[in-house]
């Protein structure tokens, strides 16, 4: 038993020491990024100030992959080599995930309303989004669908192992398939798509929402192992 | 090792799924397209491209315009309130029938942007300087 929790013991002590600084970053980058997005930077040349709804839509699409893919590392991790903080890490990182795919399916309905003219449609990317969110909220569920909740982590690493297929499907739907949404402006073999003017905001509120994810990753970590030694003292002083 | 043969497996499988059901994946159809095809998808699908330069005509709420993929063009028409980014050399995605004269009848026209942004004076300053590409990055 001990040796299990001579990792977490070391973990809790450097999210410790790490949160308060995190934290900070994460509200000095927003106001940065809500800054250049809002005030100090140009509007777009065909949409005008609609362009705006892309620097909150696109980090919290890229969020939402990267937390998805950061689960299923960490759920190869826990199958592989039964890394004692590999469960608890895709355990905390999944709402979040869950709640960067609702953000980028809102702020991406309300940006095609103006736009494209029409709230959704069925078209591969958002399609392949739209399943993601479904595989964040079944991973939700089964991690707490059994007793034991060992077994519910196993399920839930088998889970995000099987939907990371999802992961390469979203990023290439649009050069795949002919789909209403435009290719990818960034990750182009040529110079990005975008202004200079426009990047700034764009890869500030990135960051920040990255730093966001960060914090409440080690924070959410941090309360589970907490929880977890409440529970064995719990049990300990019983009996 | 389990794990990492199960995984190939299930991309394969996932892209062996994924090839076999291309056509349901296809959100529209190219001028292009349609011409590679003896007949029309079905009887209702969606048209993409550009829409031509010059084009554009209105006949009261009817707007007629042509659909290109600088490749081939197929004419269309469409009564109704059309998005605020339809425009000509832009993208447009229509859904609608394929007359037997070749003309398409729209019912619903969804504008399609690329992934070009820029600030207007950017574009003005490209525009003057000819180094302005219209609709290369659309497909």
């Amino acid at each position: 038993m001990l040796h299990r929790f001579a990792n977490p013991a070391r973990f809790s002590r450097i999210a410790a020491r790490v949160l308060p600084w995190s934290t900070a970053l994460t509200g000095l980058l927003f106001v940065a990024g809500i800054y250049f997005a809002l005030f100090a930077s140009p509007a777009d040349y065909q949409q005008g100030d609609t362009v705006r709804i892309m620097y909150v839509h696109v980090p919290s699409a890229w969020m939402a992959m990267g937390a998805y893919t950061f689960i299923a590392v960490m759920s190869a991790t826990s199958l592989i080599w039964k890394h004692p903080l590999a469960d608890i890490a895709a355990r905390a990182a999944a709402p979040l995930g869950a709640g960067f795919t609702v953000i980028v399916l809102t702020t991406g309905s309300l940006w095609g309303k103006p736009t494209w003219g029409t709230w959704w449609v069925w078209d591969a990317r958002l399609t392949s989004v739209l399943v993601l969110f479904f595989l964040y909220l079944g991973h939700i569920a089964l991690t707490h669908a059994f007793d034991n909740p060992q077994r519910g982590a196993k399920a839930a690493a088998v889970l995000a192992l099987v939907g990371f297929v999802n992961i390469p499907i979203i990023k290439f739907s649009v050069d795949w398939w002919n789909t209403l949404h435009q290719p990818a402006s960034l990750t182009r073999l040529d110079r990005p798509a975008i202004d200079p003017a426009m990047l700034t905001p764009l890869l500030l509120m990135g960051l920040a929402f990255m730093a966001y994810f960060i914090t409440m990753l080690l924070i959410r970590m941090r309360a589970d192992l907490n929880a977890a030694r409440a529970r064995a003292l719990q049990l300990s002083a019983a009996e | 090792m389990v794990v990492a043969v199960s995984l190939g497996l299930l991309g394969s499988a996932a892209a062996l799924v994924l090839n076999a059901v291309e056509d349901s994946l296809v959100f529209f159809y190219t001028p292009s397209d349609l011409a590679e095809r003896t007949a029309p998808p079905e009887n209702l699908f969606r048209l993409g491209g550009l829409v031509e330069e010059g084009s554009v005509r209105t006949e009261g709420a009817t707007t007629h315009f042509v659909v290109t993929d600088l490749n081939r063009t197929i004419p269309a028409s469409y009564t109704g309130v059309l998005p605020d980014l339809f425009r000509e050399g832009q993208g447009v995605v229509a859904e609608g029938t394929l007359g037997s004269d070749g003309r398409f009848t729209a019912s619903e026209v969804l504008a399609k942007h690329d992934e070009t942004y820029m600030p207007k004076e950017v574009a003005e300053a490209l525009r003057e300087s000819g180094q302005w590409r219209e609709g290369e990055a659309t497909q």
